[in-house]
């Protein structure tokens, strides 16, 4: 980080460094995701604090520049949890630094547990920002049934920072189980590993977490521990035609086999390029046969997958025309800059987003050209 | 009910736009006889009627596509409609507009239970969704209390809920893709299959949009496996404030109920007049219901008594058998049919923050005295949504007004208790001049600087959602 960052104190501080901006800002929340266009930096770490946190309405809200570790131990004290277990991307990009929930919310950052409890965006439910212009906006409120109004909140979830820059985020929580357990299936093929993660997702024993990677194919249940135990049983029986699958029930190691998952650790170390691609999940092992990648992850039941390529690979070029989008995680600048960090939009789409970008950031001064 | 004054230009037209609308569309798929139009001059909200121009029933996205093209070069205004069953007039017509009905376009495009997905087109019903993965073991989880009639595309409109959302989330949560015509007649596909679409989320800016960004005419929605079993408990007390106190205590217990119902005493008495369900007389109600097999649920069931003792319950019921389970429902899936009996009434939709039970249902019953109308409370207590229902008689002159200036002033009651107006309904025309007790200016311009790029003449269904003072110039201009 240079030493020309601006770091406001509050949205009033915020809004005036917005509007004297001259050009364009790279809006920083922790600065672990390596987002950012770059201009002179503008972060929200000084817009910091929980500012509610309602345990009987499942409810926390706090400004944008929290860290992270801040909004779990307020949660973890209470018994509860934010439902959509954000990623840590600090080991895959060897960044340094705390990750703000600002930041979280303004990559839409979900973790395993999205396949059961829904994406970041899915949890937040209201928002404070300050757009282009200098204006104060709040859409949604800190209660969890709301369509007052059109439904900004979810179009700042994701926007990197190129819509407005939050201030302050409600979120809708939840309570952590008592226990969880992994079952682990070994040696499976993609095309079975997914067929046996879409059976498990169809059973009424809800898996919370269902990956494949490394030739292990994994599944979550979490819950009160009698409840924990009755369904991992019940679903080791129904997937035994894909084999005997063990149970890791130490909920220390179970935790731990889904925090690699969720931070794709194996990659860290590893050199090469790293890729998102989404798509539905039964399409997950032909997209990472025509990949051909080095190593590959499947997240979200298949529908999430992770590759690792050699520096500078063309990944779109390699899949070609498919339902879905990839999304280059981690790369050199330069590699960034020649394929494009998202899968380009359809016409219609894109030129709706930067209509919006246009609104909302008329002088174009919020991390200009880093959605399009 | 102000609406804006019809465009003499497009009412001289009529039958003009009539013709060319034939010329898009098959000849029975127009309507613009008077009489025919009348069946669609209101929504569930009843007491605004207007018959429109025209009615369109179009069969498939290129026919939504043709009759926006034309209705966008003329100038002519497009009001959306799914099943009509909108209790905030969300599909009521303007003299000048064109109703565009989906009620064609109602198949089944592909189940998929692999993916855990359906993909329909638009005028499905919601019900008809659940009964069409049932034989597969799954099910469409929002359940708008008119699931049996409302449509899909409506439910999009206007980001649906339903009494399990605790659990499930509501519409958005589980839409994952969307053909949106634009009002310039361009087709768009948002989503898919896939779980997070690339860029902005405007899916889930569109949901929730009461149809003033585009015409949804298929949707990729999210189906789950149905659960093991459910039951519930039924739970009396003394004061609402303790039931109140009860709900937060039940949540902060780490259980997820499915759904956490709440009745009060006016409620409970009609309901009971009604329905013979068998409460018990008593000043609030309970009913909790929990999921899973017969074991997970007699634990969590076990667990909610046990938190419900430290405030006293005057009595707590446990279903035993599907028949009890269906008696414990039978007087709470009654209520409005029972409050119909009791009169007309005004169904209000404000969420406050759980913790604000008490205080909230406390002004409620003083704004009842002032105004001198009955107000019995119905509603989902786990999230907060209201649904206090306002009794009066439309045969009396001025107490609908009266009626409707005790909704405002409860629905700002929500508002000041940190809740907003709608929590499912939408607003529609029915709660457009409240939107400035919620939001500042700035939060409307927001809004409505979506809608600019979206739709720039503003012909989408455009006297809902903002006051008309704050859209007039933006609506003028189109």
């Amino acid at each position: 980080m240079s030493a020309a960052v601006l770091t406001p104190a509050d949205e009033g501080e915020l809004a005036e460094a917005i509007r004297d901006a001259r050009g364009g800002l790279r809006i920083l929340g922790g600065g672990t995701r390596g987002a950012g266009a770059p201009g002179p930096a503008l972060s929200v770490a000084g817009i910091a604090g929980v500012t509610l946190h309602e345990p009987g309405a499942l409810t926390l809200v706090a400004r944008a520049g929290t860290p992270l570790a801040d909004v779990e131990a307020a949660l973890v004290e209470e018994g509860q949890r934010l439902p959509f277990e954000p990623m840590d991307h600090r080991a895959l990009l060897g960044t340094e630094g705390a990750p703000t929930i600002g930041g979280v919310v303004a990559a839409n950052v979900s973790g395993p547990r999205r396949i059961q409890a829904g994406a970041c965006r899915d949890s937040l439910i209201g928002v404070r920002f300050v757009d282009g212009t200098g204006a104060a906006i709040s859409n949604g409120g800190r209660v969890m049934k709301n369509v007052t109004g059109y439904d900004l909140v979810k179009l700042m979830a994701g926007s990197r920072g190129t819509l407005g820059v939050l201030t302050e985020l409600s979120f809708k929580v939840l309570p952590a189980p008592e226990t969880e357990a992994t079952l682990i299936l070994e040696g499976l093929s993609d095309a079975q590993a997914v067929a046996a993660l879409s059976a498990a997702l169809g059973t009424p024993f809800e898996v919370s977490g269902a990956a494949h990677g490394a030739g292990r194919t994994v599944l979550r249940i979490e819950g009160f521990t009698d409840s924990v135990a009755y369904r991992a049983g019940r679903l080791r029986t129904a997937l035994a035609r894909f084999g005997d699958a063990t149970a890791e029930d130490d909920p220390e190691r179970s935790r731990a086999i889904w925090r690699a998952i969720r931070d794709v650790t194996d990659f860290a170390d590893r050199p090469g390029d790293v890729w998102r691609v989404s798509v539905k999940p039964t399409d997950g092992p032909a997209i990472a046969a025509r990949a051909g990648a080095e190593e590959t992850l499947f997240d979200w039941g298949g529908g999430l997958v992770w590759l690792l390529v050699p520096a500078g690979t063309d990944l779109r070029a390699r899949l070609g025309d498919f339902a879905g989008h990839a999304t280059l995680v981690r790369a050199d600048a330069a590699t960034h800059a020649e394929l494009g960090t998202f899968h380009p939009e359809p016409a219609p789409l894109a030129a709706i987003a930067a209509g919006l970008r246009a609104k909302f950031d008329p002088r174009g001064v919020l991390n200009p050209g880093l959605m399009g | 009910m102000e609406m804006p004054a019809p465009n003499p230009s497009v009412l001289s037209r009529r039958a003009q736009i009539a013709a060319r609308l034939r010329e898009v569309l098959p000849a029975d798929a127009v309507i613009d006889d008077p009489v025919e139009t009348r069946a669609y001059e209101c929504d569930a909200l009843t007491a605004y009627r207007c018959p429109p121009l025209a009615v369109v029933l179009p069969a498939s996205t290129q026919e939504v596509a043709a009759v926006l093209r034309l209705c966008n070069r003329e100038g002519v205004p497009v009001v959306p409609r799914g099943a009509g069953t909108s209790l905030a007039g969300g599909s009521m017509p303007t003299q000048d507009s064109v109703v565009l009905g989906v009620a064609r376009m109602n198949a089944v495009l592909e189940t998929d239970y692999d993916n855990r997905t359906i993909r329909v087109q638009a005028g499905r019903t919601n019900l008809s969704l659940s009964d069409a993965v049932a034989e597969g073991g799954f099910f469409y989880a929002p359940d708008p209390s008119s699931q049996l009639a409302c449509a899909i595309a409506g439910n999009i409109a206007m980001n649906a809920g339903g009494a399990h959302c605790l659990k499930y989330g509501v519409t958005t949560n589980n839409l994952l893709g969307a053909t949106v015509v634009l009002m310039d007649g361009t087709v768009t596909e948002i989503g898919g299959a896939h779980l997070d679409a690339p860029g902005l989320d405007l899916l889930g800016v569109i949901c929730g949009s009461e149809g003033q960004l585009g015409v949804v005419t298929e949707a990729v929605l999210r189906i789950l496996p149905a659960p093991e079993g459910a039951r519930p408990v039924l739970m009396a007390f003394d004061s609402s404030e303790v039931a109140g106190a009860c709900v937060a205590d039940i949540i902060r217990a780490g259980v997820l109920p499915v759904a956490i119902e709440f009745m009060d005493g006016p409620c409970i008495r009609a309901c009971e007049d009604f329905a013979h369900a068998g409460y018990p007389d008593c000043a609030a109600l309970l009913i909790v219901e929990v999921e899973g097999s017969e074991a997970e649920i007699d634990m969590q069931l076990g667990l909610i008594k046990q938190v419900a003792r430290g405030h006293s319950p005057q009595e707590v019921r446990e279903s035993a058998s599907p028949e009890e389970s269906a008696a414990i429902w039978k007087g709470r899936k009654s209520a409005f049919g029972a409050m119909g009996r009791l009169g007309d009434y005004i169904c209000l939709d404000g969420t406050i923050p759980v913790s604000a039970l008490p205080q909230v249902l406390g002004r409620i019953g003083a704004l009842s005295q002032e105004y001198g109308l009955r107000v019995a409370n119905v509603f989902h207590a786990g999230d907060g949504n209201m649904h206090p229902l306002i009794l009066f008689d439309a045969n009396t002159p001025g107490e609908l007004e009266r009626a409707e200036a005790l909704g405002a002033e409860i629905l700002r009651a929500c508002v000041a208790a940190g809740g907003c107006l709608t929590g499912e309904h939408g607003v529609g025309v029915e709660k457009r001049d409240l939107m400035v007790d919620q939001f500042s200016a700035a939060d409307m311009e927001a809004q409505m600087r979506v809608k600019d790029v979206f739709d720039p003449r503003w012909l989408l269904n455009p006297a809902k959602v903002f006051p008309l003072a704050q859209s007039q110039a933006r609506r003028a201009a189109g």
